[in-house]
């Protein structure tokens, strides 16, 4: 089965937020990066995160899935729910936590692999035992990302071989393998050529049908183009917070905050 | 368009053309004089020791001191030291490697300890590493004279350099290659096995090659523990001969063994050189299927 065609959630599931934060802050050290974020994501929503860099973008989309355990010295604070999962327990299971919530990184990351073997790996870790099972859903992911028609016949050519663009879906696909709920997007077109990224933001938006999207961007003509929400974040004194979040027209269009309002006008940032 | 081009040539004068033939000559110079000293040094070997060198030669016991007959038990003798020693320092080293890079933080006291006393046992001379062999291995631990001892003092004496290449070799995988993993769920263990080691493999060859080399060319040390009895092993806990013990020998404290220490010292050249060439090959080849599995 493929990944586009999993069941629709029930209704009720669809109104309730699927990923909640409270005063949700986060430390490197002494160095605060944001600090007191509450925010709401709604399910099959493309969320998108603005604000200039180093307001703690990135930061906050690696609590979501945990990440922040990779970085030595490295605290997050406050309230964070995904689905009935409490995310900061720390005896939440963070294998299964990364299964529900993928990633996808600013720089394509293929593993110098097979593009096969890309995907297989993953799989076979979250038990997908029978090889015939894994290329089928292996198959099935990269028609859902377009890449099929592409590599079919390279399967086992080494990952790195392909283009930028054609990477970034490789590492969509793999993401979308593990049929997560949630996927996290660190701006994942800025290292592509226009043509690449034009492709992979078509792929992002046909993807909200059925995952809950959150994306980092520093290209606000495209938040403005793909997103239903938006979050603006922006540095003060030297801490990431959050200014204003709401439906994305409301927020481009008339802005409840005078910082925000520039920020979009470009006038600041 | 060409007299724009020209324009833009670098100006002779400071810094320009002709200032830099000096460094480009002293560059090549260096390079040459490297490649000649090894060169000397195989052409001599190959000059006295290929007259030698028959397959008799390599099979044969010695006789006469050596002086006559060949090498067949030595060459057993050094490749079972050998074997000794890799079987145990590969997977110490790696673990340790593994340990060092991935399970402690870099600058962290415990790393730092580990990393100082590696770089001191990596200077430590080898002879110093043949009374410890002698007195931990032969006489503590009751192995005497034997391969065993030998082949673990070598382990003692290959590790430092193992570990630290290894660890070189983990620490330059990409993080984007362990955030990737992270974030696809993936384990540490697999990530280590399915993805970290392999890319660490070329490291980690360079660290085999070097401990390997420095294992067949050690002498002083075996001298105190492997022995250099030169007849044929008849197990791990004999006394054995390794080569160049033999080559020591040969050349030093028996007269007119000269001819066969050559041939000897060549076997070692080529045997070493043999080992380096199927290490990079075999390592380049695993890459290889691996990213085309």
């Amino acid at each position: 089965m493929s990944v586009l065609t999993a069941p629709p959630p029930s209704p009720a599931a669809a109104t309730r937020p699927l990923v909640e934060c409270e005063a949700l802050s986060l430390r490197y050290g002494e160095h605060r990066a944001f600090a007191d974020v509450s925010l709401a994501v709604e399910p099959r929503r493309i969320t998108a995160i603005i604000g200039p860099s180093g307001c703690g973008k990135s930061s906050f989309l690696t609590c979501l899935n945990r990440l922040t355990d990779l970085i030595p010295g490295c605290r997050v604070d406050g309230r964070l729910r995904i689905g009935e999962v409490d995310v900061l327990d720390p005896a939440t299971d963070v294998v299964a936590l990364r299964r529900r919530v993928g990633m996808i990184f600013q720089k394509p990351n293929p593993f110098p692999l097979s593009i096969h073997r890309n995907l297989d790996l993953p799989l076979r870790q979250h038990g997908m035992r029978r090889r015939a099972e894994r290329d089928a859903a292996i198959e099935s992911v990269l028609r859902d990302v377009g890449l099929w028609d592409e590599v079919a016949g390279r399967l086992h050519k080494p990952a790195t071989s392909l283009s930028g663009g054609q990477q970034q879906r490789l590492c969509i696909a793999r993401a979308l393998a593990l049929k997560p709920e949630v996927v996290l997007l660190d701006e994942p077109c800025s290292a592509l050529d226009p043509i690449s990224s034009a492709v992979v933001e078509d792929l992002i938006v046909s993807l909200k049908e059925r995952f809950t999207l959150v994306i980092v961007t520093h290209n606000l003509a495209q938040a403005r183009r793909i997103a239903d929400r938006v979050a603006f974040f922006w540095m003060v004194d030297g801490c990431g917070r959050l200014v204003e979040s709401g439906p994305c027209r409301q927020v481009f269009a008339a802005p409840r905050e005078e910082l925000t309002a520039a920020y979009v006008r470009g006038a600041r940032g | 368009m060409a007299e724009a081009l020209s324009t833009l040539e670098p100006r002779r004068g400071f810094g320009g053309r002709r200032r830099e033939w000096p460094l480009t000559a002293a560059a090549w110079l260096a390079a040459l004089a490297v490649t000649a000293a090894f060169a000397l040094i195989v052409g001599d070997l190959v000059r006295h020791g290929l007259g030698q060198l028959s397959w008799s030669f390599l099979v044969e016991a010695p006789a006469s001191a050596g002086r006559a007959g060949g090498i067949g038990p030595i060459l057993t003798s050094t490749a079972l030291i050998l074997g000794v020693c890799l079987a145990v320092s590969v997977p110490l080293g790696v673990g340790t490697a593994v340990l060092l890079a991935e399970l402690t933080p870099a600058d962290g006291l415990f790393a730092r300890l580990v990393r100082l006393s590696l770089d001191v046992l990596a200077g430590v001379p080898s002879i110093v590493f043949g009374l410890f062999g002698n007195a931990f291995f032969c006489v503590w631990l009751g192995l005497g004279f034997s391969i065993l001892a030998g082949g673990l003092t070598l382990a003692c004496m290959v590790l430092p350099i193992l570990i630290r290449t290894s660890e070189e070799g983990l620490r330059a995988v990409p993080r984007e290659h362990r955030l990737a993993a992270a974030a696809l769920g993936m384990t540490r263990a697999r990530t280590l096995v399915a993805i970290l080691l392999p890319q660490a493999t070329p490291g980690l060859v360079v660290g085999l090659v070097l401990g390997i080399g420095r294992a067949l060319a050690e002498t002083a040390a075996l001298l105190f523990t492997s022995g250099y009895v030169d007849r044929m092993p008849g197990s791990l806990l004999d006394s054995g001969r390794a080569l160049s013990l033999h080559v020591y020998d040969l050349s030093m404290n028996v007269a007119g063994g000269e001819p066969n220490a050559y041939a000897s010292a060549l076997v070692l050249v080529a045997s070493l050189l043999a080992i380096n060439g199927a290490a990079s090959w075999l390592a380049d080849r695993f890459l290889r299927r691996r990213t085309t599995a």
